[in-house]
């Protein structure tokens, strides 16, 4: 069994490694030096400018712009989805079919998705305006993605749109896991559904819920595709939408200002890092056995 | 129990109103879809479909994503189980390490090496061309892939390998013809993993894509919709965005149980 076990084993892992060590560990790495530098892609020799670009970051309007709607974005897409999901799949208990419906965003495209819903928030031949007039509520309606105050909740609904369906098959999954037994002594000893919700089911199923908030916290601080194919700008209209992702596709690829562009980019990695410290630590809980 | 009905079919509305809408406009002209948004063709014409698969074309978006989400699919699922199995299986000195390395790569948001990314990407003279798309998908897809079939080649018995070696199989032999096919149920469950999400990629081939000839599906619908060319044929895109959409609700439509357990193992692992 020895024989050759070497030979294989460099065999077998030389071009993965090769593949993951010049795609994705050496720009990893290289972003980290990148952002020192004012590098603009064409000089040889990126001149050392220090912490130059970070502090250039905390008086960039457009970043801060981002970071802002990035923020705003954490603070209401996992609550509300989590919400909704924990809501459905309680509710979903017995008739699967709506969950296969659910589901179905979860397998498209996020370019597609908003592609798809640019159309939705069109003025003139959108259906969300020409719902609004079928129901008899004309003066709603508006030019959804045009309007300042409108236009990052519609991105946002969006979002929640298309990441429901997903949690509540996972936190549904992990309810049908819940024993019956425990449900029934607690119903008979009087506890209502939201008592048994709140005291019982949750408790059980808290895992899911745990990486459902960390994975939806690193998506709200996204939102490129969204913002990049649905709004005007894109980042608009008065960079009410911008997002930090955005920001650093534009400072690099638009105006050519890598060095930058990478401070931003590590500045990202922070921030993702820490909300998902942050929220991992937060959602902690007593791992509840079942004997 | 009505209350509960009702906000179930309230959300089944939500999520496929906006579906069917865009599947029934992808069948009026242009002229319908502007003055009345909600009421169905007066005739079906299929010509918006040939129109946006020729034309807008979104035929030749879906070949190229063909080739390079099944490259890379491919390339992934092989270096990715040879990759787990070498680490789960064998004792080396640096298996620990190497492990790490590789499932660190799951922890940092791709918008860190998207900067330098794009030059080395460049400097190979791999932009806008096939195999460097699916070596780059194959590269950021590996991660997750080593990470979940670590596991299970390690839960696989040792037996059945033992027997192999003492018959006289090679060590290729036996991950071939032995183990491999013993975790399959670990390779279909992360290659829908991966298929969904090489196929839905949108920031990679945005940036490492330009040539329109080479446009990925996502990027290409994206590319029409935000160019100003898009006002003058709403149809076809619509036409174009249902196209885009079919291929996965058909396999969701034969495929749902497993796509759904699929996705959802990738996610609690």
């Amino acid at each position: 069994m020895r024989h050759g076990k070497y030979r294989f084993l460099v065999g077998a892992l030389i071009v993965p490694l090769a593949l993951y060590g010049v795609f994705v560990l050496s720009p990893y790495l290289q972003a980290f030096q990148l952002a020192f530098t004012n590098w603009n892609g064409v000089d040889s020799a990126p001149e050392f400018t220090g912490l130059d670009n970070f502090g250039r970051l905390w008086s960039d309007p457009l970043f801060l712009a981002g970071l802002r709607h990035n923020g705003l974005m954490l603070l209401v897409v996992p609550l509300a989805v989590i919400a909704i999901a924990l809501a459905l799949a309680a509710a979903t208990k017995g008739t699967r079919v709506y969950r296969v419906v659910y589901f179905f965003p979860q397998l498209l495209s996020v370019a597609i998705i908003a592609v798809l819903w640019q159309f939705v928030y069109t003025p003139n031949s959108g259906l969300l305006n020409g719902a609004l007039s079928a129901v008899g509520l004309d003066s709603w309606r508006r030019s959804w993605l045009a309007e300042p105050d409108l236009a990052l909740w519609c991105v946002m609904i969006v979002l929640i749109w298309s990441s429901v369906g997903f949690y509540v098959v996972l936190f549904s999954a992990a309810m049908e896991s819940v024993p019956e037994d425990i449900v029934e002594a607690a119903a008979i000893d009087g506890a209502g559904p939201v008592t048994v919700f709140r005291r019982i089911t949750l408790p059980l199923i808290w895992e899911s819920v745990q990486v459902g908030w960390i994975y939806l916290g690193i998506a709200a601080l996204d939102g490129f595709a969204l913002v990049q194919i649905m709004t005007v700008g894109p980042g608009g209209p008065d960079n009410s939408t911008e997002v930090m992702g955005l920001g650093l596709y534009r400072t690099a690829f638009a105006f050519g200002k890598f060095g930058y562009a990478s401070a931003m980019g590590v500045a990202i990695f922070f921030l993702t890092l820490s909300i998902a410290v942050l929220l991992l630590r937060v959602t902690k809980r007593e791992r509840v056995e079942l004997a | 129990m009505r209350i509960k009905h009702a906000v179930l079919t309230l959300w089944a509305a939500l999520v496929t109103l906006p579906l069917l809408w865009a599947f029934m406009s992808s069948f009026k002209t242009d002229a319908e879809i502007f003055d009345s948004p909600w009421t169905p063709p007066a005739e079906l014409r299929f010509d918006n479909w040939s129109r946006a698969w020729d034309q807008a074309s979104i035929g030749q978006y879906l070949l190229n994503t063909l080739i390079v989400v099944g490259g890379a699919l491919a390339l992934t699922m092989l270096l990715g189980a040879l990759t787990a199995y070498c680490l789960a299986r064998y004792e080396f000195p640096g298996n620990r390490f190497i492990y790490y390395l590789l499932v660190a790569g799951m922890l940092f948001p791709v918008f860190l090496a998207l900067v330098p990314l794009f030059f080395v990407v460049d400097n190979l003279g791999l932009l806008g061309t096939y195999h460097g798309l699916i070596l780059v998908y194959a590269a950021y897809a590996l991660p997750f892939t080593v990470f979940f079939l670590h596991g299970f080649f390690r839960s696989l018995p040792g037996a059945v390998a033992e027997a192999a070696f003492i018959d006289g199989a090679s060590h290729a032999g036996v991950f071939f013809k032995v183990m491999l096919p013993m975790a399959r149920p670990g390779m279909v469950s992360v290659g829908i993993f991966n298929f969904l999400g090489l196929w839905n990629q949108y920031l990679l081939p945005k940036v490492l894509n330009p040539d329109p000839d080479h446009y990925v599906l996502a990027q290409g619908l994206a590319e029409l919709a935000v160019s100003q060319g898009y006002r003058s044929d709403w149809s076809g895109l619509f036409a174009g965005l249902v196209i885009a959409i079919l291929p996965v609700l058909l396999a969701y439509v034969f495929f749902q149980r497993q796509i759904r357990a699929g996705l959802t193992s990738g996610a609690l692992k």
